[in-house]
């Protein structure tokens, strides 16, 4: 508890007991020593609300809640409730300050989630350690991170090796091995040697500060609940407040007509009632934190929501389009097969490594990883990279060509088809077909599990799009059992496909895409929510998203969707069980059944339990998939 | 421009009150509060001076909370 809030509980304290006392003190029923001993207490729990209701007035803000406190106990004090009057202040109080000390919980147990940012770096000055502010790092300096530390900065490892706790990132408890050479990101808690790391990031720019940041302004994009919520606000009260004005003149005016007993004091008491179920505190306040407990909850498990408006829409996920390779596949590809036609198995893997040697396309890599010598690229000229069919290039004299079928075609060369699962890359030299190697790509463990958990979440269609052959494709959808397959695909295609997809389905269901990041920016803004995975590291994908997940766990996308489900429950539990509970009492008040007492529970009550409930958000953990 | 203002306020409805009042101020072509962050985030129209606009801003906000500050 903060000063502020602990002044506010003695003041309650005081007041309660004053209350207490003067309830069994002997007082004589509507005397005014009884009056002023009342005022006390009144003062000593409200006296800043009737400076705020004042104040309120002077800056015409005549709707504000500390105004129609004010006027609410003001009345029931002058009709002689003097007990309701205080115990009224009393308990707007204690739900007030019940609900900063729920606020302020969450917000610390939020960002002790996230307690990724890192307070100093070690760099050596002078042959000794020294701490130093991590902004201060300039890229390229030698950063030194002993064991329990946090890693400050992203970079890479000179020195030493260790293994990384990278829990706080991922949600991932198995840790992940460091040694010279590897490149480490900050965020990652060292938990066994000394690692000397060159930085090749600034602070501000290395992955902690920009997970950080993005958590941080998370909620900025507010979802339609909350939108929806801060529009009822602004009408809600205005509209009680001139139905209480109504009540409080209209039936004693038509009774006065009628020549009966207008009864005045007891329409007033009603509208006092009404004005004391004005506030809108309890669903204004559950929302937001129930999409802020949603947003820390997933982040960690590794799945960062870049606004409470994904976090709505996820809920209503019914078509995942997946992209193929690094996403439902390892993306590691390998060479699994090499069939020469008139030339050694050897050359023909030189010759394919050697025209790919200026490429980063997993196969390339795969390629000379396969090759296993150096490559010397002196030789390699006039290199043309075809999308989505191969590659050209000169090696010394002559000409060489590396792709798929399609490339084969354009050559005039005609290829059989292959009936193994993988990726063939052809070769040709100087128009002449000399055989083909096949590289292929394992399914990641966890996939299959992922998509039967999809469909367990409400997804109605899954779809993987690829650039990839039919055959590949076709092998791995009826292996995941997916609803659709599109295949030979090039990254302009996947937009198109997505947009059909778009096309086809109805307003209200979702589209989730879910790529690496790499290659799909476009596609990931494209679709009605993007996912980047494994985006650990990867700049590129954490701006483009709107959903990131830290590690490659395809199982984490159903996982994303059964957070937003249990945080959308929560979000219309809250919207239907406050506005049910104070329309009822609005209703029962208006006819003289509930009283003030009832109107104080349908107040502060539905406020501390809307917010109990929103807090249940942030427990995710065991959300089933 | 857009920036990124820290905020302190008690209640949420003062919030969105303060978001209502931002967006009504001179100079702000959109402002959205996060009462959860407490943060502010302005996004200034096209040659606004931002310390006097956020002056203004300051001004309409304490106009409808007064219990509130923004840290510029």
């Amino acid at each position: 508890m903060n000063k502020k809030q602990k002044k506010v509980l003695i003041r309650i304290i005081i007041a309660a007991v004053l209350i207490g006392i003067l309830l069994v003190l002997p007082l004589e029923e509507g005397s005014i020593i009884r009056f002023l001993l009342f005022l006390v207490p009144y003062f000593v729990i409200g006296y800043d609300i009737l400076k705020k209701a004042f104040k309120g007035i002077r800056n015409k803000q005549v709707f504000d809640e500390n105004f129609l406190m004010a006027v609410a106990t003001i009345g029931a004090m002058a009709l002689g409730e003097y007990t309701e009057g205080v115990a009224v202040m009393l308990f707007y109080q204690i739900g007030e300050l019940f609900q900063s000390y729920a606020v302020g919980k969450s917000r610390k147990n939020i960002s002790a989630l996230m307690d990724i940012r890192p307070d100093f770096a070690n760099i050596m000055q002078d042959g000794k350690i020294v701490q130093v502010d991590p902004d201060e790092v300039e890229i390229g300096s030698v950063i030194i991170v002993q064991p329990g530390e946090k890693i400050p900065i992203d970079g890479v490892v000179i020195d030493g090796s260790a293994s990384l706790d990278t829990a706080a990132l991922t949600g991932e408890s198995v840790p992940r091995m460091a040694k010279i050479g590897d490149e480490v990101i900050s965020g990652c808690i060292n938990m066994s040697g000394v690692l000397k790391i060159s930085t090749t990031k600034e602070f501000g720019e290395s992955t902690a500060s920009k997970i950080l940041d993005l958590v941080e302004n998370a909620s900025s994009k507010k979802s339609r609940s909350e939108n929806f919520i801060s529009k009822f606000a602004r009408y809600y009260t205005p509209i009680v407040c001139y139905a209480a004005l109504g009540l409080a003149l209209l039936p004693p005016f038509v009774r006065l007509v009628l020549g009966i007993d207008p009864l005045w004091s007891q329409w007033i008491y009603r509208a006092l009632t009404f004005l004391v179920i004005s506030c809108p505190c309890a669903l204004v306040i559950s929302i937001p934190l129930t999409f802020f407990a949603g947003i820390g909850g997933a982040s960690r498990e590794g799945i960062l929501v870049k606004g409470s408006n994904y976090l709505d829409q996820l809920s209503n996920t019914r078509i995942v389009v997946m992209d193929k390779t690094g996403t439902l596949t390892e993306g590691v590809f390998e060479v699994t097969k090499i069939v020469p036609s008139g030339i050694s198995e050897e050359k023909l893997l030189e010759k394919a490594a050697l025209v790919e040697a200026f490429s980063n396309h997993p196969i390339s890599r795969s390629l000379k990883e396969a090759y296993g010598r150096p490559i010397n690229t002196s030789k390699v000229t006039n290199v043309n990279e075809i999308s989505g069919a191969g590659i050209e290039a000169n090696i010394g004299d002559i000409k060489v060509a590396a792709g798929n079928a399609k490339l084969m075609d354009s050559l005039g060369i005609s290829v059989n088809t292959i009936q193994e699962p993988g990726t063939e890359i052809h070769v040709a030299v100087d128009g002449q077909y000399k055989g083909y190697i096949l590289i292929s790509d394992r399914l990641k463990p966890s996939s299959k599990e992922a998509i039967s958990a999809m469909k367990k979440a409400g997804v109605k269609k899954t779809v993987m799009l690829t650039g990839d052959t039919k055959h590949v494709a076709d092998i791995v959808a009826a292996d995941l059992q997916l609803d659709e397959v599109y295949s030979q695909l090039l990254p302009a295609d996947k937009v198109t496909k997505v947009e059909e997809l778009l096309a086809q389905k109805d307003e209200k269901s979702k589209l989730v895409f879910v790529g690496d990041g790499i290659n799909d920016a476009p596609v990931l803004s494209r679709a009605d929510i993007g996912v980047a995975m494994g985006a650990l590291g990867s700049d590129a994908a954490i701006e483009a998203a709107d959903v990131v997940l830290m590690d490659d766990d395809p199982k984490k996308i159903a996982k994303a969707i059964g957070i937003s489900k249990k945080c959308m429950r929560i979000v219309y539990e809250n919207i239907y069980f406050a506005i049910g509970i104070k329309v009822a009492c609005l209703l029962l008040g208006a006819v003289g059944i509930a009283n003030m007492w009832f109107a104080i529970f349908a107040d502060v009550g539905v406020m501390v339990i809307a917010v109990l409930n929103a807090i249940r958000a942030l427990n995710v953990k065991n959300v089933n998939i | 421009m857009k920036k990124t203002y820290k905020i302190e306020v008690d209640c949420a409805n003062c919030a969105n009150k303060m978001e209502q009042a931002a967006k009504d101020t001179a100079g702000v072509a959109d402002a959205t509060v996060n009462f959860m962050a407490l943060k502010m985030s302005v996004e200034f129209e096209e040659g606004a001076d931002v310390k006097y606009v956020m002056d203004e801003v300051l001004k309409n906000c304490k106009k409808v909370e007064d219990d509130c500050e923004i840290f510029f």
